[in-house]
């Protein structure tokens, strides 16, 4: 199926492209029926009255979301944004500049809320929401991946994901859903995770790793399942225990903790850091989904929550959680809630608990992709960039080569993997390869001019994006990895073992 | 009437920006949103913030020929609109004279800014195509009243005696009125037009950036999620 798809070509530098109007006004994801609508509360199917309820709900996320509100009002269509988005960089279709896939809900809030759009909508673009509306709304909202990088440029940091999400909930309201993200969202209730493993597949899955870790490296590294009274609950994204190159890292973690000598369990009701909710905009799933985790770290008697490689979850746990599920105060306030795997690690490195063999990645010369949830959406350590910094230094920690790829590319101006927001669907393919194309042109640049072969990151949507990705430009597959897979290379066991 | 309509004007423009800012202000924040790398501390937000007001840090970022035009039309503006104190207080504290030079150089530049803009929205593709009507004529109401402020500066000079008369006793005296003498005048009497059609607008239109930015979650919250609890105030539980 992935050979169908035309690959763009990659320049030496990203380019800047001419408007290709309607170039994928034809590729919408599949919607979501029924069986997938309904247990999530939504609509069976679309409601009669859609065009009115639309309206009406849009009303009340307006008096919910004081982003909505102040976006759809300021925004001066200075055209800062215009060449920000990796989709527009990729596909040239106008309505993936952020600017204008925010007019899309922007001339409809203004058609029913603003006097300007009620009595002149010409003069202003306004107009109604009718099946032409939708169907825009239904292909460029699921164009999006609520990366934020518009954010960044915007000078009133006007975020197109907030804008998205919205939409997205709007049509949900009307019974007008995405099957991808509902069918995900339906199996973290009904299994735990979104891959829908259960908790037998999973402990197999877990025997067999620890097997295989004995096996290479003689030590008896744990991957301990539902463990009540351990120290650490270990929250990670499900693709960690099923997918490469995920499971590398998930290894990474597991020799962590060994080498810590600090004890933590994995949970099988809460198998999963991912949470769909946040993509389909819905706080109400959020906050479900989320409780799976915070009724866990009770359950198990934990005293820390440490949470896996993982882009959007992270945001969802790190500025999320203690609103959603808060407060965390049965836990050790000692350390923050919830703390990022690359975090724990690095603390652990500065109290000199682990020690690690540089040369055991002297393969790779390694280049960081700063996943966007991560970069633009949460924070590690104390200060603002932490989330730079310390993934970098785990690097630095465990491999004698590294670099960076353009400065425009990286930290908060990172670009997208191309399948984040609930875009990691085969039926948005095309779009997937085109939107991969900026961050590809530059990690191509350091491939030729450092010889890079390691891409390094942290987030489950961006490996699994890249595995299929990089091949379909000529990059092996095994150039993407995890931080923790480095430091699973690099880590010496049995050697100064434990913290104290 | 010019009284009248001068309260009239003001009447509306206040009570639509205050309208404006309490619908900001008191719509709900939900979940914490700042884009990061954000400040940690309240301080650090108001900093963020002034850099944003006073020197569009993150257009900066964005593109540099829209930040220049765009930071020189809207310093300049602020130096022609000191400039027109004057016109209302009967008298003013010497050095104020020294200022007009500024003042007017300041007008130029302005209205150069201004059409490098429109000239920018029309030849760019990208920025023509997310343009609407509205967004060149609120361009050209622009122009229109910095040239026209221009035109009577140095071509056709009203009676600014008389205007300068009007502007200081029209709040308290209904019978206030402008004259007009010559053409000078006609163009003052259109300035002023603009003027109020500006002001009637700017609650109703784009023009609220410039207090929206004040109440745009990505910028003005604190990031620390994990050190304060941020309650959601229609999900408290």
């Amino acid at each position: 199926m992935a050979h169908d798809h035309e690959v763009p070509e990659l320049l030496d530098d990203i380019k800047t492209p001419a408007l290709k109007p309607g170039s994928m006004g034809h590729l919408a994801p599949y919607p979501a029926t029924e069986k997938h609508m309904k247990p999530l509360g939504f609509p069976e199917a679309r409601v009669p009255d859609w065009e009115k309820r639309a309206v009406e709900k849009m009303g009340e996320m307006l008096k919910k979301y004081r982003s909505l509100q102040v976006y759809m009002d300021i925004c001066v269509k200075c055209g800062a944004c215009t060449d920000k988005c990796h989709y527009f960089l990729g596909t040239g279709d106008p309505n993936n500049m952020p600017v204008q896939r925010a007019e899309l809900m922007r001339s409809v809030y203004r058609r029913y809320f603003t006097v300007g759009g009620r009595m002149f909508p010409g003069l202003v673009k306004a107009r109604d929401f009718d099946e032409e509306t939708l169907k825009q709304w239904f292909t460029y909202y699921h164009q999006c991946s609520q990366c934020r990088r518009c954010s960044v440029f915007c000078p009133y940091g006007i975020d197109t994901a907030e804008i998205s999400m919205a939409a997205r909930e709007i049509m949900d309201a009307i019974g007008v859903g995405h099957k991808y993200t509902a069918e995900i969202v339906n199996k973290v209730h009904d299994i735990g995770n979104n891959l829908g493993i259960p908790k037998p597949a999973l402990s197999g899955t877990l025997q067999f790793l620890e097997d295989d870790m004995l096996e290479n490296t003689g030590h008896e590294i744990k991957l301990p399942l539902d463990q009540e009274g351990a120290e650490v609950l270990l929250i990670t994204p499900s693709a960690d225990f099923f997918s490469e190159p995920h499971i590398q890292s998930l290894m990474g973690y597991a020799k962590v903790f060994h080498q810590a000598g600090i004890s933590y369990t994995i949970s099988s009701y809460a198998s999963e850091a991912a949470n769909f909710g946040m993509f389909i905009g819905s706080f109400e799933q959020k906050k479900k989904i989320a409780k799976r985790v915070a009724e866990q770290a009770r359950a198990l008697k934990v005293k820390r929550i440490v949470v896996g490689e993982c882009g959007h979850a992270w945001r969802v746990a790190y500025s999320f959680w203690n609103t959603l599920n808060g407060p965390f105060d049965y836990l050790d306030p000692r350390y923050p809630v919830p703390q990022h795997i690359c975090e724990f690690t690095h603390d652990l490195i500065q109290k000199g608990a682990l020690t690690f063999d540089k040369e055991a990645n002297d393969a790779y010369v390694v280049t960081m992709h700063d996943s966007c949830n991560v970069a633009r959406a949460s924070r590690m350590g104390s200060h603002p960039g932490g989330q730079f910094t310390i993934p970098r230094d785990l690097i630095r920690a465990t491999c004698n080569h590294f670099v960076d790829m353009d400065e425009d590319t990286i930290h908060e101006k990172t670009l997208c993997c191309g399948g984040g927001g609930g875009l990691l669907t085969d039926e948005l393919m095309d779009l997937r390869i085109k939107g991969a194309m900026p961050r590809v042109t530059a990690l191509k640049r350091v491939m030729d001019e450092h010889k890079v072969n390691f891409l390094a990151l942290i987030c489950a949507i961006c490996k699994a994006q890249f595995n299929k990705i990089l091949p379909m430009y000529g990059i092996p597959m095994d150039t993407v990895g995890g931080v923790h897979q480095l430091v699973s290379n690099a880590i010496q066991l049995g050697t100064n073992k434990g913290i104290v | 009437m010019l009284t009248f309509l001068t309260y009239a004007v003001l009447v509306v423009f206040v009570a639509g920006f205050v309208w404006k800012i309490a619908l900001y202000a008191r719509s709900p924040a939900p979940l914490l949103i700042p884009t990061t790398p954000a400040p940690v501390t309240y301080i650090g937000v108001k900093m963020r913030l002034m850099r944003e007001v006073v020197f569009f840090e993150s257009l900066f970022k964005a593109d540099k020929l829209l930040w220049a035009l765009g930071y020189a039309f809207h310093v300049t503006m602020l130096l022609v609109l000191i400039r027109h104190i004057r016109y209302f207080f009967e008298t003013m504290p010497p050095y104020f004279e020294e200022y007009q030079i500024i003042g007017k150089l300041a007008g130029f530049a302005m209205v150069g800014a201004l059409t490098l803009l429109m000239a920018r929205r029309i030849l760019i593709d990208r920025v023509r195509h997310i343009s609407s009507i509205a967004d060149h004529l609120i361009l050209l109401l622009f122009l229109g009243i910095g040239g026209s402020g221009l035109l009577m500066d140095y071509v056709l000079r009203p009676d600014i005696i008389a205007i300068k008369r009007a502007m200081t006793t029209l709040w308290t005296s209904p019978e206030a009125t402008l004259s007009v003498t010559g053409p000078g005048d006609v163009l003052f009497i259109l300035h002023l037009i603009m003027v109020a059609v500006l002001l009637l607008i700017i609650p109703f239109s784009k023009l609220m950036h410039m207090d929206g930015i004040f109440f745009s979650p990505s910028r003005n919250q604190v990031d620390n999620p994990r050190e304060k609890r941020h309650i959601n105030p229609w999900n408290r539980d």
